[in-house]
């Protein structure tokens, strides 16, 4: 069974822990601009929108990278191996969400990688916006429909 | 469609698996020996390229040169067993001529090769300007991996290279170069560096940049010769300079390799010509990559796009259709990503705007930051950027999509710094913020 992080915007007060804890456990520092989710603030509208990659079939990133240096594990989570990017930064123009950013510092590219299956960012989240959970739970399928809508190729009926 | 041989009166004698031959071991070829072999377990299929390596990636050469990796790292694939487990045949050859009415191709060491689909994937070679002293030793390409071999004995730190060309592949070049510690001069006939992918105020800030960092740079500047001189070369300009090389690096531009289809009857523009299912004139014979002129999404029109992602798009696209699955290719989109000694800029689609629309831009000069969009009523239809990289990718999505932006679209104007913000606005249906 494939899991996912599924975001319910309406449970999200903007309190940032999500973005905490993931720097924290993939950066080792407690910094939001080196997380890999990020919370958009609407506060006129008093709506928060937590936002990170989908993990979606389509795999922009992966297609796009010329050394094989993203891959899909058998969760269908896409991870960057450190040791094949060479930080041509592709990815970060292919993928249509804009969820895989260069890192400066490292010379790669960084993207959700779920923490392995036990990600920080829903563990840390105190009212269940972030979960964790089956993909065909409410939302995801919201996600890659809008995912598909980007799709260059079209498969015919 | 048929994969069978029919024997006399059409009679089924047998059932033979198609043979899916695809000439190209770039990215596009790769991609679509893959996607033919996920949705055709049985078929035969060849790739066929020249070059004596693994197929490869010409993308990754400027960081081979840089020393971040070694040669086995620009591999397309890492699995030396990848090809033989997928049951690919990937051969070293030239192909010669195309016979395309009797589905069969000539090799240039003599030998037929039979096809049922055919793939054309032959990418895209050097142009050679038209420029005496063009065949001198030290005067190199950087566009494959024997050049690639050869430009690193000649680039040693304190040497004097002159690199011809400040386009896209130039400029990455030009990092690689800078990366090595050479005295590096760079001639660029344009006004600007990366003329065809960023603006005048963009690209003349990546000039500025690499001036600063001890670059020199000279647009406007055409290159009238090069000669032979005591410890290597001396390459003149039109201003009159002659600037000593020991290493003088060509990269002014490409070209698609579609000569040998000269007499194939396989209709040839720009690049091969292709329908929206990736297929030329000739039933059965597709195109891809950089030799293709396919659908460009932007334009609704047909063009080259010379880049990896599309490569892989179209492989894809065109796999699909060979494969008996019909896929429409609803265009591609162009887009580059370069990071110039450490300033990074991007660009998207009609980066240089669309008749009748309007326009967000945000300059900080001396930053080093730039963000230019570009509209078509509410819709993002291009973009470019410098010294911005937080989601950038969203400028694809929003012109890919074609998402209204409502009232958000004024705001970017106002604001183009707020892109990541309008796309999951949009997206959320949140209009007013």
């Amino acid at each position: 069974m494939q899991r996912a992080l599924v975001i319910d915007p309406g449970k999200c007060t903007g309190c940032k822990q999500c973005e905490l804890a993931c720097s924290y456990v993939k950066e080792g520092a407690f910094n939001p601009s080196k997380s890999r989710i990020r919370v958009f603030d609407f506060h006129q509208n008093a709506r928060f929108v937590p936002y990170t990659c989908t993990q979606c079939d389509e795999a922009w990133c992966q297609q796009a990278c010329p050394t094989n240096a993203i891959t899909t594990d058998a969760f269908g989570v896409k991870n960057v191996n450190d040791n094949l990017c060479v930080g041509c930064k592709v990815c970060t123009i292919a993928c249509p969400f804009g969820t895989v950013n260069y890192n400066v510092a490292t010379g790669k590219v960084i993207k959700c990688d779920l923490c392995g299956g036990d990600p920080a960012c829903a563990s840390a989240c105190p009212t269940d916006a972030i979960a964790y959970t089956d993909v065909e739970q409410a939302g995801f399928d919201k996600m890659q429909a809008w995912a598909q809508k980007t799709d260059a190729g079209a498969l015919q009926a | 469609m048929k994969s069978c041989k029919c024997g006399l009166n059409g009679v089924k004698l047998s059932m033979v698996d198609p043979h899916h031959v695809i000439i190209g071991a770039g990215p596009a070829g790769v991609t679509a020996a893959e996607t033919l072999r996920k949705h055709d377990a049985n078929a035969r299929i060849t790739i066929i390229g020249e070059e004596p390596e693994a197929p490869y990636s010409r993308m990754a050469i400027p960081y081979l040169l840089e020393g971040d990796i070694q040669e086995a790292g620009t591999h397309l694939r890492t699995d030396a067993e990848h090809f033989n487990s997928l049951d690919i045949n990937v051969s070293r050859e030239r192909v010669g001529t195309v016979m395309a009415g009797q589905k069969r191709l000539k090799l240039e060491n003599g030998n037929d090769v039979e096809f049922d689909k055919l793939l054309i994937a032959t990418g895209s070679s050097p142009i050679k300007p038209p420029i005496d002293g063009m065949d001198l030793p030290g005067v190199h390409n950087c566009w494959t991996l024997a050049d690639a071999r050869k430009i690193n004995d000649l680039a040693v730190s304190g040497s004097n290279v002159v690199l011809l060309g400040a386009g896209f592949i130039g400029s990455i070049i030009l990092e690689a170069l800078a990366s090595k510690g050479v005295n590096l001069t760079v001639v660029e006939m344009g006004d600007r560096m990366v003329p065809r992918m960023l603006d005048e105020t963009a690209g003349n800030m990546l000039k500025s940049w690499c001036e600063e960092r001890g670059i020199r740079i000279l647009t406007s500047t055409k290159v009238t010769e090069v000669v032979e001189a005591t410890g290597g070369l001396h390459v003149v300009t039109d201003g009159g300079e002659r600037l000593p090389a020991k290493l003088f690096v060509v990269a002014a531009g490409v070209k698609p390799n579609y000569g040998f289809l000269a007499s194939s009857g396989i209709e040839v523009g720009s690049g091969v010509h292709v329908d929206n299912h990736m297929q030329t004139n000739v039933p059965g014979i597709y195109a891809a990559g950089d030799v293709a002129e396919a659908r460009d999404l932007s334009t609704g029109g047909y063009d080259v796009l010379a880049i990896q992602p599309v490569a892989v798009e179209h492989g894809y696209t065109a796999a699909m259709n060979m494969a008996g699955h019909p896929t429409e290719h609803r265009g591609s989109l162009n887009m580059n990503v370069l990071d110039t000694v450490g300033l990074i800029s991007s660009s998207f689609g009609s980066w240089m705007g669309v008749d009748g629309g309007t326009r967000g831009t945000l300059a900080d000069q001396s930053g080093y930051r730039y963000i230019r969009l570009e509209f078509d009523d509410d819709r993002l239809v291009g973009g470019q950027a410098v010294g911005l990289t937080e989601n950038i990718g969203i400028m694809r999505g929003l012109i890919q999509t074609g998402l209204p932006l409502g009232s958000w679209k004024d705001k970017l104007i106002a604001a183009p710094e707020r892109l990541a913000e309008a796309y999951i606005a949009t997206a959320h249906g949140i209009s007013h913020a």
